[in-house]
């Protein structure tokens, strides 16, 4: 399946951005969705001359529901139905804040879990009619378990995974493939304030080869680098008053 | 300060010095703009890939950008060769993406000066004025650049090129980062057959047969020559001279690093004396009893040679190693590089890699370019403390005495007075070095040199 049509949402992440890359490489025609203008066309100027069939920009804020429909009536005009709708933007957020600030924790749920599960039902019902698509969400291993370093971004994250899950059970019958992408510490952007290195910290390029090859193969769960399945398998076996001692 | 977390991790390629940064890794120009309005008391420097060999890329107790994160293709004209594109893109993605293309009239787009490494970024590249094996023709990489765009420390934006803001050009072409973060650059690539390469290599006997293939090969694009620095006598000098030129085929290079590579460090180097002379002798042999041989390789195989075995670094063992790269003017210059191999040879001291090249008549379009017309020799040292450090003290001597300098991008060492005196130009570069900028080499050498460092919290 080569030259392939891929709506990106989100298309500023640096993951989002590696993925394309990718794509791009094969000859994919591409739209690209997200806020800053300025960035979007940076970034298709680059897939253009990556080798992408086409690359196409739309500025949206994702957050705002009411920019939803006519976001895919956009969509369809200009792509039709996409074979993948990849799906990658969230906010890390502050937790010290998030802690405290009840509007804060809102927000981080809003644009984590509430923001793309309302997209994917869209998008989700169009694929259904068509009988085919992938739709590949980037979610994360702070979903698998609750802790105090990021529980509500960690709680919006597995709520959209079960959320992926469930919508992988409705669209089995009709051939439509829902890939959950757990990626455990990556260097980007999203993680400027934390501090890097050392072997758990994975690069966008890495993160996004393994993505690649997921959608390819039609994988439903991807941990990413995959160390992260046997890393998170065994924190959600920690007995409480062991976690409980453990800060991270 | 200012929320940049702490690393230890960005190191220089000959892993001698382990310091201390505050880094951060912009996604966009807008959001390196930022870092700079945050950065408080800190120092700042650009860092790449961390090809550069000594300080130069480093940055003790200060902010380093990782420009890795700026990396895309902006545009691209298949008619005249003109690229635009951010400067932490690396040499070899540029070969991957843009060069193998056609290009109007036959042939394709190509680098038009590669270094020993792809795996260089633009940004590197122009801020060290690199050259490649085809320095003759081609001069610095530098004179193909038509244009860049650097931001400086208040945040403001300067378009620079040989026309525009000509005085800034001049000092971030070999600028090695102090004038600023250079966010994009516009290259003039060039055609060439193919991604293939006739190479013949010619078995050199002493140094006089080096520049009399030297000056033999007018015909080839690229020249270079693998010296045995062990060898003593009539044998000083002896090597194999390679020359290679552009022939149609061929296919781009992978764009990751090779497969075969160095995992980690080893405790103890396996290249001391011992496997050094043997390696040195095997190769000389390899040429067989004719002292030649005729190939078609890859392009990137015989450009990139530093690229066959990934993190080749490493060899040398936990205390790393310094590389000498010096130049030393045409007049003087096969005088001069025999005393600095019997200098060597008579030290001891082997080096796995020991090239000699000439420089070509181009001039260099940097204050601080490093090449000029000559011969330049280059070395890999193990680190072995005061004894390496004597020795290329006397190495500088020499250097200084023929005229010529050394490369900074290979230096982690040399005194302020051997800088000066390489650099004449220094001085009027000094003062176009951004406030905001610095680097470990910088400290060393610059105006600031000797004094206390003012260090940032």
């Amino acid at each position: 399946m080569t030259a392939r049509t891929v709506a990106i949402f989100g298309a500023t992440s640096a993951i989002a951005e590696q993925v394309a890359r990718l794509l791009a490489a094969r000859g994919a025609r591409l739209l690209l969705v997200a806020r800053d203008p300025e960035r979007l066309e940076r970034i298709a100027a680059d897939l253009r001359l990556r080798g992408a069939g086409l690359v196409d920009v739309q500025v949206a804020d994702l957050d705002d529901p009411a920019g939803l429909a006519p976001l895919l009536a956009v969509l369809e005009a200009r792509l039709g139905p996409p074979d993948l709708a990849l799906v990658a933007f969230g906010t890390l957020g502050d937790q010290a804040t998030i802690a405290r600030d009840p509007d804060a924790t809102r927000r981080t749920l809003a644009t984590n879990f509430l923001s793309p599960a309302c997209l994917l039902t869209a998008l989700a019902g169009r694929m259904e009619a068509a009988g085919r698509g992938t739709l590949a969400v980037v979610t994360s291993v702070a979903g698998d378990r609750g802790r105090a370093s990021n529980y509500v971004y960690g709680a919006a994250k597995g709520g959209l995974s079960t959320f992926l899950e469930g919508l992988r059970h409705r669209l089995a019958p009709s051939g439509v493939t829902v890939l959950d992408i757990r990626p455990g510490l990556v260097d980007t952007p999203m993680t400027a304030g934390l501090r890097k290195g050392g072997p758990l910290w994975a690069t966008p390029e890495r993160v996004a080869r393994d993505i690649e090859r997921a959608i390819r193969a039609r994988r439903s769960v991807l941990y990413t680098p995959w160390f992260w399945r046997w890393i998170m398998l065994a924190v959600r076996a920690l007995p409480e008053p062991l976690f409980h001692r453990l800060r991270f | 300060m200012s929320g940049f977390p702490e690393s230890t991790a960005y190191r220089a390629w000959g892993r001698v010095e382990r310091v201390r940064h505050r880094v951060i890794r912009p996604g966009d120009p807008l959001a390196a703009r930022a870092a700079l309005a945050r950065r408080g008391g800190l120092r700042v420097l650009a860092h790449g890939l961390g090809r550069s060999y000594g300080d130069s890329c480093l940055n003790p107790d200060g902010l380093l950008i990782l420009t890795r994160g700026l990396d895309r293709l902006l545009a691209f004209d298949p008619l005249t060769g003109l690229l635009r594109c951010e400067a932490g893109i690396s040499l070899g993605e540029l070969l991957v993406t843009i060069c193998g293309r056609p290009a109007p009239g036959g042939g394709i787009w190509y680098l038009p000066v590669t270094p020993g490494t792809r795996f260089v970024t633009v940004g590197g590249a122009i801020a060290n004025d690199v050259h490649g094996k085809n320095h003759g023709i081609a001069g610095s990489f530098g004179r193909h650049v038509a244009a860049l765009e650097l931001l400086r420390g208040d945040g403001t934006r300067a378009s620079c090129s040989p026309d525009q803001n000509r005085e800034l050009f001049a000092a971030t072409v070999g600028g090695l980062g102090l004038t600023g973060l250079i966010l994009e650059a516009t290259l003039r690539l060039v055609r060439v057959e193919g991604l293939l390469l006739e190479v013949e290599d010619l078995r050199l006997d002493d140094l006089e047969g080096f520049y009399r293939a030297a000056e033999d090969s007018a015909a080839w694009t690229y020249t270079v020559a693998w010296v045995d620095c062990l060898a003593r006598g009539r044998g000083l000098g002896r090597g194999i001279f390679s020359r290679a030129r552009h022939q149609p085929g061929g296919s781009v290079p992978p764009p990751t690093a090779p497969r075969l590579g160095v995992p980690l460090a080893p405790p103890v180097s396996p290249l001391n004396r011992l496997t050094l002379r043997a390696f040195n002798a095997l190769l000389w042999r390899r040429l067989g009893p004719r002292g030649r041989r005729r190939r078609l390789l890859p392009a990137h195989d015989f450009l990139f040679p530093l690229d066959a075995i990934a993190n080749w670094n490493l060899l040398y063992g936990p205390r790393g190693f310094r590389q000498y790269q010096c130049v030393v003017p045409e007049a003087g210059a096969p005088a001069a590089v025999r005393r600095l191999l019997e200098t060597i040879a008579a030290a001891g001291e082997g080096s796995l890699l020991a090239v000699l090249k000439t420089l070509g008549a181009p001039t260099s379009p940097g204050l601080l370019s490093f090449p000029m017309a000559g011969t330049t020799l280059a070395l890999d040292f193990p680190e072995r403390g005061r004894d390496t450090l004597e020795l290329l003290a006397r190495l500088d001597r020499i250097v200084l005495e023929a005229g010529g300098r050394l490369y900074p991008a290979k230096d982690g060492r040399m005194p302020a007075d051997v800088f000066r005196a390489g650099f004449p130009g220094w001085e009027r570069f000094a003062g176009l070095v951004d406030p905001a900028f610095s680097s470990g080499f910088w400290q060393r050498v610059g105006p600031a040199s000797g004094r206390p460092v003012a260090r940032a919290a």
